[in-house]
């Protein structure tokens, strides 16, 4: 084993690059879930994104276009989960597995012309003295612009939920719909709202593993990504900037582990390809175990006001 | 204006009819899609749904596998749904699955090449261990320390695959397989083989064993205790509580039980039609099962007729991949829809739709 072809500086900049699709992914399911809904179908909505975002990106050339369709394509794919779920009041967590399992299908069918084809990558971004910096510039200041998009979006997930009247609607719609309901708030807009918000999210994270992370298609290509960005909101107890610590430790575990298999580390491939998986588990015991707390108390509950 | 109001008991009627409406719907959705996709939507439906059974040159090959197609389904969604029914959410049967095929297989290649009658049973019983022990770590965390079950038992399908992957490549290779991936072949293997026991109808023990699990299941659900308590842990948990129902033990027995049907049905198809451990002989059937279930309403006949159906848009979509050059991503598509019209055909289970005048409020 050589340990020392693993290069720190090369190391932190892709567990940047990796923890970026669950970063955004999370995010959005962090809103979702404040607002007490509890959509599973984070994994197809990603894939979806995946597929549409790179389809878009080779049949125009722009992999910005590719992501607006992404983001697009996985909202409208949660609209069917926001309508089932809202107006039809059908139980949340089957029909989050409904939407996986469809957006699975979707996407391996829409996928199939696309296979082994190159797309085009977005480019890096250049912070001009700040990318020229020696070690600290290639470690932080020279990925491409939907790095720090993300970035900027668990600062302003944050900002929402905790200082404007409008996070605070949503999270009391979270705690309890029926006392945001007798004040007036209309509690399936403001969930459906957020279910498209949250499929727009996933599809921007199934769009930057298919566009920047592999950049290729392949089929089933986010292997549980969308999952353990359902774990992430759990680990972070649903705060925006916890998710960020999440992501950024389950990327690390990630990107370790390919480099450690790539280095022939003396330990069973298996094991190091399973290690992300086994990870989320002992995360979730070890949160788990400390109590609970965080979880919005109306989480994955049907509200159908009575009168 | 459309109003809903609850009904003050679930339809009886509608629960009945709802699979029906949805198969209806996602047959005339379905057949858009393949319209779109360049097929005859007509031709496509007549492939998926008829000529698995009826077709003449086709009909004897495929008739028989909507047995092999159905036992696993079946199998699996049983246990499935009395988790369901009592709100623990297993998800993870893939994963129990190819466990349950990994410990069987590996138990009976332990005595190879003994021609003894006891290996099948020993194997049977190592899957149906090795499937309950791998539902057994959910449920043990989520009783010692209330993690979640849906996560963790989906986290634990692509443990189950690496590890998979390993063995085939690795522990439970055929030695004489010279340096391919996979095991020894169970078909090759007379102890060991789960063959067919009525020759050219497709019943292998899985089926057997699928047929008593809906028996077993019907019996459980609507004359044992058991299965009243597990009714009540779901449609009301706190009054469960009050009348004595032990929270942990029902997850572990659901878990559990779930976890070793699962783990059986894996045993039978890698022994059976699989004939080998190999990286890809799941097929998802612990998925797709998800879908048997909810569609059989969570009811061990309703399942059974589900299992059935289900098999056949296997076969079909397979037909109609040979025949009509369609993808096989669309069938899963296909299967994915008709679980979405099933949920939101639900709404006319528990709600009567009411036109209302707007002023009325």
């Amino acid at each position: 084993m050589d340990l020392s072809a693993i290069n720190p500086v090369l190391l932190v900049a892709s567990i940047m690059v990796s923890a970026t699709p669950i970063l955004l992914a999370a995010l959005g399911e962090l809103v979702v879930e404040r607002a007490g809904v509890l959509n599973l179908g984070v994994e197809g909505m990603m894939i979806t994104g995946a597929v549409v975002g790179f389809a878009i990106a080779v049949n125009t050339g722009s992999p910005l276009l590719g992501f607006v369709a992404a983001a697009v394509a996985a909202s409208a794919l949660s609209l069917a989960f926001g309508v089932l779920t809202q107006f039809l009041l059908s139980n949340q967590v089957a029909t989050g597995l409904g939407l996986t399992l469809t957006g699975l299908g979707l996407s391996s069918l829409i996928g199939k012309p696309y296979e082994g084809i190159k797309s085009p990558t977005l480019p890096k971004l250049d912070l001009g003295p700040l990318s020229d910096l020696p070690v600290v510039g290639r470690m932080l200041f020279s990925h491409d612009i939907v790095v720090y998009f993300s970035l900027a979006l668990v600062a302003a997930t944050w900002a929402f939920l905790k200082y404007t009247r409008a996070g605070l609607i949503l999270r009391a719609t979270g705690e309890s719909h029926d006392s945001a309901h007798a004040l007036g708030y209309k509690v399936v807009l403001i969930r459906l709202a957020a279910i498209l918000y949250g499929g727009a999210c996933a599809g921007l994270g199934g769009a930057y593993l298919s566009l920047v992370r592999v950049p290729q298609w392949t089929e089933g290509m986010t292997a549980g990504a969308g999952w353990i960005a359902l774990a992430l909101v759990v680990f972070a107890s649903w705060r925006a900037g916890r998710v960020l610590v999440g992501a950024y430790l389950f990327g690390g575990v990630t990107v370790l582990q390919l480099n450690l298999q790539a280095a022939g580390a003396d330990v069973p491939v298996a094991l190091l390809s399973a290690s992300p998986y086994v990870v989320t588990i002992l995360v979730l015991v070890v949160i788990s175990a400390r109590g609970h707390h965080g979880a919005p108390a109306a989480l994955g509950k049907p509200f159908h006001a009575t009168s | 204006m459309i109003r809903l109001e609850k009904r003050p008991q679930p339809s009886r009627l509608m629960s009945a009819l709802t699979p029906v409406l949805a198969v209806v719907l996602t047959m005339v959705v379905g057949g858009m899609l393949f319209w779109a996709l360049g097929a005859n939507p007509f031709e496509a439906i007549r492939t998926l749904f008829w000529d698995p059974l009826f077709h003449p040159q086709f009909a004897a090959y495929s008739r028989p596998q909507l047995l092999v197609k159905a036992a696993p389904l079946i199998l699996i969604a049983i246990g499935l749904s009395i988790g369901f029914r009592a709100g623990i959410w297993n998800i993870g049967a893939e994963g129990q699955y190819i466990m349950g095929a990994i410990c069987g297989a590996a138990a009976g290649l332990a005595f190879y090449p003994s021609d003894s009658v006891l290996i099948f049973p020993l194997m049977i019983l190592a899957g149906a261990l090795g499937g309950w022990a791998w539902g057994m770590i959910p449920a043990l965390l989520k009783t010692k320390l209330g993690t979640n079950e849906i996560l963790v038992s989906l986290m634990l399908v692509y443990v189950a695959e690496t590890i998979l992957g390993s063995v085939a490549t690795g522990l439970l290779r055929n030695p004489e397989g010279m340096g391919f991936p996979g095991s020894r072949n169970f078909k090759q293997w007379e102890a060991a083989h789960n063959a067919e026991i009525f020759a050219g109808t497709g019943t292998h023990w899985g089926v057997v064993a699928a047929l008593i699990a809906v028996i077993f299941a019907y019996v459980l659900l609507s004359r044992h205790m058991l299965g009243y308590q597990v009714r009540l842990t779901g449609e009301a948990p706190r009054a469960a509580r009050l009348a004595g129902v032990n929270p942990a033990r029902m997850i572990l027995f659901c878990l559990g039980l779930s976890g070793a049907l699962a783990g059986m049905a894996g045993l039978f198809e890698v022994t059976g039609p699989a004939g080998q451990v190999t990286i890809d002989f799941g097929s998802g059937y612990g998925f797709t099962a998800i879908i048997v279930a909810f569609l059989g309403r969570l009811n061990p006949i309703g399942i059974l007729l589900a299992g059935l159906l289900m098999a056949l848009t296997y076969i079909g979509g397979e037909l109609a991949q040979l025949m009509l050059g369609l993808p096989a991503a669309a069938i899963q598509l296909f299967q994915g829809m008709l679980l979405f019209f099933l949920l939101a055909m639900d709404v006319f289970t528990n709600f009567r739709i009411r036109l209302s005048q707007k002023a009325a409020a």
